[in-house]
């Protein structure tokens, strides 16, 4: 079980981390969101102990991680958001170097290179200069050069910056194989459909506070943002029937933008037909419309009043 | 677990080195051509042969037979080149970096020198007009100027011609004079002896006449290095000039490659591991050392191969000042790290004050010709203890009591380069 208690971390005057706390399963990927600044990256290097919490602790199966030489480290993997390769050196190469980092040699660091290169399907690239890899291998094999020691624990933060579709669902494969080898995965990303695909739990961060630490079931269905209708009508101007809409039931706000309305609704079945017909009601021509189920964007702008990306 | 890590530390910074050309190149090809030249040029100034001569362009104005044989004389040592040409050629020549001094004997140089030789007054004017960037020169060039026109001067005082016309001017000179009595008297049988010396000669034929003052004494001049026999070779300092300068940017190179690693998250992965962040530095600084005690022994090995420069002192001593200067490379390499902000602001300011380091320590030009104060102040610079201790260890010949002090004061050196590291450094890792 890896867990963080209250962890804390200050940069002069900024709080970077106020307080996080979160647990996280063997088998589970846990999803980490939160706009630039956040905190994700702070908790990460907290957690692989590249820096020192102010206060609050990391904790391993009860113990606490403490110190550079601590054998705790050795049960977590970091895959930086940087590619944490050296360019001049063959695939095999750089993961023998970092196998040897944490005490792998003779035999047990060979298998250990073929295991990873099997994994993340470069056996065949072993020999060649990482100079000369694509962007989605050199992504790859930072996630393997992770993996030599057989961490429990892998901190992915940002893993596929700048991939390639392909390369991208290589690396969600392989990360499904690792949890379903029994490995704890935190996940942090931009992408929100990356966490809609891998994470089962979430966590949203924003000013290095917990904004919500739920499943992703749990956010859709907490109502926090209703399901939207997108509306193209015939008419723009000044809306001043907007008053009379957003007072109908089941209509949790409406925003009209030139000719385009969007309505947030309680019930997407229930309600899409009698707005439909009110609208009609009025005289306006309806030019098309769009429903869109709550997605983990919308959570996170309802929470934060910001987008993922800014 | 410890070792393990340490030696895959150290064997990958190994091959990084050997990998990277540009690196390999500016660490053993740059060295051993520039230290080849410069050994070169100094084996000309040490007198090992080759030397240019000084071009002195002489104008004969005077164009009588005192003035021919002074120019003769001059032209007789091997250090000048003696042309004559007319003023305005002469004076063009030295303006445009041709000639390094311009001679000008004036008419009448001839009869003022012998009439002024023993009676004083007013004495002939010879100019020198030089070029400025060669000044040293000039002072050779005057006292060998000095010793040509005493010997010709005062050979024709004595046998010539115009001396005897001098001798006898002086001597009715003397007989208007104010002198006293007694000292009238002496002078007038000095310039009669020399005027009945320059007579018998005259009865001599001309190569047999003597006279003319010379150097009253001949100089042995002898290099001391190691041994009697064993002569200067100028290529051992400049390959240890060369080589301190070169490990240098070597050491440059080990500290930004750690800001390289800062900035492209291998140090994140790096500290992310279960070590120690000395051990960390530790692995970087040792690998620095090989590599430096590598290209030292390459540049050394090329020197003796081709150049035959041996380790005359003692060869312990050698290995030791190798060893601390290395380990001072390591050290100075950690600190620009600890230091440094960006690896490009740091790479150009780091070079910069190693050229002040290796310019002041003595490696592109011996620290003797400093002025005093300057010597004094190049005692505070590893780089000068480096050149020293490695000058000490070959061509000097001195034994290892020599190489102690530059030993103790390179590794202090290391030392407090490693106590600011520590300090400084910063360990965390940026978010």
């Amino acid at each position: 079980m890896f867990e963080i208690r209250a962890l804390e971390k200050h940069f002069g005057t900024l709080k970077a981390v106020d307080g996080i706390s979160f647990s996280a399963r063997p088998g589970e990927i846990l999803g980490l969101l939160g706009p630039n600044g956040a905190g994700k990256t702070t908790m990460v290097s907290m957690i692989a102990g590249l820096l020192a919490p102010d206060a609050g602790e990391v904790l391993i199966d009860g113990r606490t991680l403490n110190g550079d030489q601590d054998p705790l480290k050795r049960r977590i993997g970091l895959v930086p958001q940087d590619l944490a390769l050296i360019e001049e050196l063959s695939a095999q190469d750089n993961l023998a170097f970092f196998g040897a980092l944490y005490g792998l040699k003779g035999p047990t660091l060979r298998a250990a290179e073929s295991r990873v290169l099997a994994l993340v399907g470069l056996s065949d690239r072993a020999g060649d200069r990482v100079g000369t890899f694509s962007g989605g291998m050199k992504r790859r094999l930072n996630l393997a050069a992770a993996l030599l020691h057989d961490p429990e624990i892998l901190l992915l933060d940002e893993p596929t910056v700048g991939v390639d579709p392909q390369s991208r669902n290589a690396i969600f494969d392989n990360l499904e194989t690792l949890r379903q080898q029994g490995r704890t995965l935190i996940y942090t990303t931009h992408y929100m459909e990356e966490v809609e695909r891998l994470c089962e739990r979430v966590v949203i961060l924003d000013h290095g506070r917990v904004l919500a630490d739920a499943s992703l079931a749990d956010l859709t269905r907490t109502g926090i943002v209703k399901p939207r209708l997108r509306i193209e009508l015939n008419v723009g101007g000044d809306g001043h029937w907007l008053d009379e809409l957003r007072g109908l039931d089941g209509v949790a706000s409406a925003e009209l933008a030139g000719t385009q309305l969007t309505v947030g609704i309680a019930d997407l079945a229930a309600d899409t037909p009698r707005i439909l017909g009110w609208l009609s009601g009025q005289g306006m021509v309806i030019h098309g419309f769009a429903s869109e189920r709550a997605s983990l964007e919308s959570v996170f702008l309802t929470l934060t009043g910001r987008s993922l990306r800014e | 677990m410890t070792l393990t890590a340490l030696i895959a530390l150290v064997r990958k910074d190994l091959k990084l080195f050997f990998h990277d050309r540009r690196s390999v190149i500016m660490s053993f090809a740059a060295p051993i051509i520039i230290a080849s030249f410069f050994g070169f040029l100094f084996q000309g100034a040490s007198g090992q042969g080759g030397q240019a001569r000084i071009p002195v362009a002489v104008v004969d104005q005077d164009q009588t037979e005192l003035s021919r044989k002074l120019i003769a004389r001059l032209g007789e040592d091997k250090q000048v080149q003696v042309v004559a040409l007319p003023l305005d050629r002469a004076l063009d020549q030295v303006r445009r970096g041709k000639t390094t001094v311009a001679l000008r004997i004036p008419a009448g140089f001839s009869e003022g020198a012998t009439r002024t030789f023993f009676s004083g007054g007013n004495k002939p004017e010879l100019s020198l007009d030089y070029d400025p960037s060669h000044a040293m020169e000039l002072g050779l060039v005057r006292g060998l100027l000095t010793e040509a026109a005493m010997s010709v001067v005062s050979a024709e005082m004595f046998t010539g011609p115009a001396g005897r016309k001098s001798l006898d001017a002086s001597l009715d000179q003397l007989e208007h004079s104010r002198l006293a009595g007694g000292e009238r008297s002496d002078l007038k049988r000095l310039l009669e002896s020399a005027r009945a010396w320059n007579a018998r000669q005259e009865q001599q034929p001309a190569t047999a006449r003597q006279g003319g003052l010379s150097l009253p004494y001949t100089l042995k001049e002898e290099a001391l290095t190691s041994r009697s026999a064993t002569p200067y070779n100028s290529y051992a300092h400049s390959f240890a000039g060369m080589g301190v300068q070169f490990i240098l940017f070597m050491g440059i190179e080990a500290g930004i490659s750690i800001l390289v690693a800062r900035r492209s998250g291998l140090w994140k992965r790096l500290c992310a591991a279960p070590l120690s962040r000395r051990l960390l530095l530790g692995g970087r600084a040792l690998s620095a050392t090989l590599i430096s005690l590598i290209i030292l022994g390459v540049v050394y090995a090329f020197a003796r191969l081709v150049f035959n420069v041996r380790i005359e002192g003692s060869a312990a001593g050698f290995l030791g000042v190798c060893l601390a200067f290395s380990l001072m490379t390591a050290s100075f390499g950690l600190l620009i790290a600890s230091l440094g902000r960006t690896p490009e602001a740091t790479r150009g300011l780091a070079i910069f004050a190693t050229l002040i380091l290796v310019m002041l320590g003595g490696a592109w030009v011996p620290a003797f010709i400093f002025p005093a104060w300057l010597q004094k102040l190049s005692l505070f610079i590893p780089t000068r203890w480096a050149v020293d201790g490695l000058d000490a260890m070959t061509w000097r010949g001195l034994g290892f009591q020599a190489a102690l002090a530059p030993i103790t004061v390179l590794l202090g050196f290391a030392l407090t380069f490693a106590l600011i590291t520590l300090a400084r450094f910063r360990w965390e890792v940026e978010g």
